[in-house]
């Protein structure tokens, strides 16, 4: 057997970055189908992880992938799948089935520019508000968005642990710049590296319930094939796992699946704050553009402008309440993403009027450059 | 002669009751629909096997057929339309200990499923895959479904069918499968049989078994549900070496049932153990 | 020419006996219990079940062999039949035990 996780330093893409993230986090299964520019994910993944003790199938498209991985998950094996946009949209319906069957995986979607076929192997951020509501139904989506190799590596980390402490697929919206550039990645020692497992159920099988929660809203999760007998089913089901097809059904389960996450968000929510303490101007930005934004604010400053980046690790939960604090304070906000508006939306909705804010944007294909941002700070505010 | 006839031992229940989840019965399928006949021989071959039924799994799509892992007393899985293969394919590769089976209807896992099926069948997964063929999608109302015979009629093919089925059989050898039969569920014990020897067999097996759907396809198509058997009695044979061209299901010229393929092919999981995981480092 | 002859071991061959045991309130009614039995043991009853359907009766309780063919085709888990056991199964049961 290999060494699963590869302690030293590297000069890797972002997308092997991720697959080694996965492997240190202990994925063991990959269900992919090639789609540019996430291919790099399964092939990487296709080497490395049968001689790490896993098993890597190339599916006939990715519904199928998706599929296949919450059958493997359901088997007990920590699994995920890699695509773009095109893909993306192809498994929303199993995303759905994965959130209502509470089943932990991670999906990394590296986002090219839509809609559509559009720019294969050119970047962009137009699929964020996809990965809130892409499926159908309401639901909590926890998405995370890494802005470099490095970053690809811990949050790929970070995916699996919160897919299997609250038990639903986890998004990492990266994009196709940080997909394929290569950078400097530090793997740590294993004993650096903090790995969550999906919570375990305790005491006698024939009383188990399938779906009843745990102390933090999260109900423990069985395997298929050790003797509990489960029901696991898309109609909105009871505590038993049984269809409840009634009203009542629908508002009790409705409640456990938010609740788990909206009553956590202290624990999910993650952001970085640079410059922010006495920033009058807030650039708001995930991925790629954090580092827009972050050479717009190191700009900014020289110029005696006081600007701040408010980077958002986690896209969703969005983090309102930051906003909404920010908002009483700050002169305005600035959202730099390569898309024509959608987590500006949000900042928007959470700024509620207090403050003003601006869309940097871009309809894909390129970063934002600096410059941008920076003629805004000045002309705007 | 005499006969001292003593009684045997009352059971209030059901010799399968151990196997079904009671406290969801009755189940919602139609009296004399024959998703019932289906299942209560898929648990029976279950039994009869013998294999260890904390490793038994049954996936299952959406329909009528869809709903039987949901009164299983095994692990069951009742997962998205058309995608009960896919998933299944997870689970075994995943953990190759679980025995799993694919308990369908025909439109689930050949109209929108047919994708999975194919390739499934092509890499040779060992799973069972019971296709419930009722000629029409039931739980929606009876609608036109692949497998329909032509001139049916249906909700959305009023003036009669203008398609023509799918050869199911031929598909399955088609795309590699190496168990493929075909009954119908008065054909009870073939059928469970077939069953038994696919669940213990290596590699991608395939039952389809034809099943009477009173309500939907059977009032619609003025053929009442006795009839419907007499059908299956009348005009079906048994003919294991049969061509799979001639596997297509007319009613005039009758019904060929049988088991058509029996054959050993490594699994995909063999082929990737043995391509991948015996490397040494 | 035909013979028609007794077989020797008449006396020493017992045909299988059967017990039909019916789950009224889990009958549907389709029936199929009644028409295929190949020993017309079954009839419909008069009854009605908790759901209004009428379940089947043992009509000849003599003539069922516990071929099971009733317990494979009913759909609704409703009837069994069990073996009813003759002079040679117990001596059997006391000689194996």
């Amino acid at each position: 057997m290999e060494t699963t996780i590869l302690t030293g330093e590297h000069y890797i893409t972002g997308d092997v970055a991720c697959a080694e993230g996965a492997l240190a986090a202990g994925c063991r299964f990959f269900g992919g189908y090639p789609i540019t520019p996430a291919t790099e994910i399964a092939e990487h993944m296709s080497e490395r992880l049968p001689r790490v003790g896993g098993t890597f199938i190339q599916m006939e498209d990715e519904i199928a992938a998706i599929s296949s991985v919450l059958g493997a998950s359901w088997a007990g094996v920590k699994s995920m799948t890699a695509t773009s946009g095109p893909g993306f949209s192809l498994m929303m319906e199993n995303i759905g089935l994965g959130i209502c069957t509470e089943t932990p995986c991670v999906v990394v979607d590296v986002q090219r520019a839509g809609p559509s076929t559009g720019l294969p192997t050119q970047g962009a951020q137009a699929d964020m508000m996809q990965a809130r509501w892409g499926s159908h139904g309401d639901y909590e989506i926890i998405a995370l968005a890494p802005s470099s190799p490095q970053d690809m590596f811990y949050q790929t980390i970070t995916a699996f642990n919160l897919s299997e402490t609250y038990r639903l697929p986890v998004l990492i919206m990266s994009d196709e710049m940080i997909g394929h550039m290569s950078e400097k990645v530090i793997i740590p020692p294993s004993k650096y590296i903090t790995i969550q497992s999906r919570p375990r159920p305790k005491g006698r099988k024939d009383r188990f319930k399938l779906f009843e929660p745990g102390p933090n809203g999260v109900a423990p999760m069985p395997a298929a094939g050790e003797g509990f007998n489960i029901h696991v089913s898309g109609l909105t089901h009871d505590e038993r796992g049984y269809p409840a097809l009634t009203v009542e059904g629908q508002e009790e389960m409705m409640t456990r699946l938010t609740n788990k996450i909206r009553r956590n968000l202290n624990d999910i929510i993650q952001t970085e704050k640079y410059h922010l303490d006495d920033a009058e101007i807030v650039v708001v930005s995930y991925g790629v553009s954090a580092r827009t934004g972050m050479a717009a604010v190191d700009m900014a400053r020289e110029l005696g402008i006081k600007a701040g980046l408010l980077r958002l690790v986690t896209v969703w939960p969005f983090p309102e309440d930051q906003i909404r604090k920010l908002a009483e304070k700050v002169k305005g906000f600035v959202t730099v993403e390569i898309n024509l508006g959608q987590i500006h939306l949000e900042v928007e909705r959470c700024a509620c009027g207090r403050a003003p804010s601006f869309l940097v944007g871009h309809p894909g294909g390129t970063i934002i450059s600096p410059d941008r941002v920076l003629k805004v700070f000045k002309e705007a505010f | 002669m005499s006969v001292n006839l003593k009684k045997a031992d009352k059971k209030s229940e059901h010799p399968l009751d151990y196997l079904l989840r009671k406290d969801r019965m009755p189940h919602i399928w139609c009296p004399g629909c024959g998703i019932g006949t289906a299942f209560s021989s898929c648990l029976t071959a279950i039994k009869d096997s013998g294999v260890d039924t904390s490793k038994m799994v049954m996936v299952s799509g959406i329909g009528c057929s869809g709903r039987a892992s949901g009164y299983v007393n095994l692990d069951s899985f009742h997962t998205t339309h058309g995608r009960a293969i896919p998933f299944a394919t997870g689970l075994k590769i995943a953990n190759p200990e679980l025995n799993v089976l694919v308990f369908s209807g025909d439109g689930d896992l050949f109209a929108i499923g047919g994708n999975h099926f194919i390739h499934a069948a092509r890499r040779n997964v060992d799973i069972t895959v019971v296709c419930i063929n009722n000629l029409n999608y039931g739980m929606t109302g009876g609608q036109v479904a692949a497998t329909t015979p032509y001139m049916a009629k249906t909700t959305t093919t009023s003036h009669g069918n203008p398609d023509t089925p799918f050869n199911l059989p031929l598909m399955a050898i088609a795309s590699g499968a190496t168990y493929v039969a075909r009954w119908t569920t008065l054909h009870t014990r073939e059928f469970t049989d077939s069953v038994e020897k696919a669940l213990l067999k290596k590699g991608f097996s395939f039952i389809e078994v034809l099943s009477p759907c009173p309500v939907n396809y059977g009032r619609r198509n003025k053929i009442k549900l006795m009839d419907m058997l007499r059908v299956y009695q009348e005009k079906t044979i048994i003919k294991n070496e049969a061509s799979p061209f001639e596997l297509d299901i007319d009613m005039e010229k009758g019904i060929i049932l049988g088991t058509f393929v029996d054959v050993d092919r490594k699994t995909w999981l063999e082929r990737y153990d043995k391509l991948y995981r015996s490397v040494n480092p | 020419m035909e013979f028609w002859r007794v077989p020797l071991d008449v006396d020493e061959v017992q045909t299988t006996r059967g017990e039909v045991h019916i789950l009224e309130d889990r009958c549907k009614g389709c029936g199929y219990c009644i028409e295929f039995c190949p020993r017309q043991v079954l009839g419909v009853s008069s009854r009605f079940n908790k759901k209004g359907y009428h379940p089947p009766v043992v009509k000849k309780a003599d003539a069922c062999v516990n071929c099971h063919y009733c317990e494979i085709i009913c759909p609704e888990f409703a009837i069994y039949s069990v073996k009813v056991l003759n002079n040679q199964d117990v001596q059997e049961e006391e000689e194996s035990s």
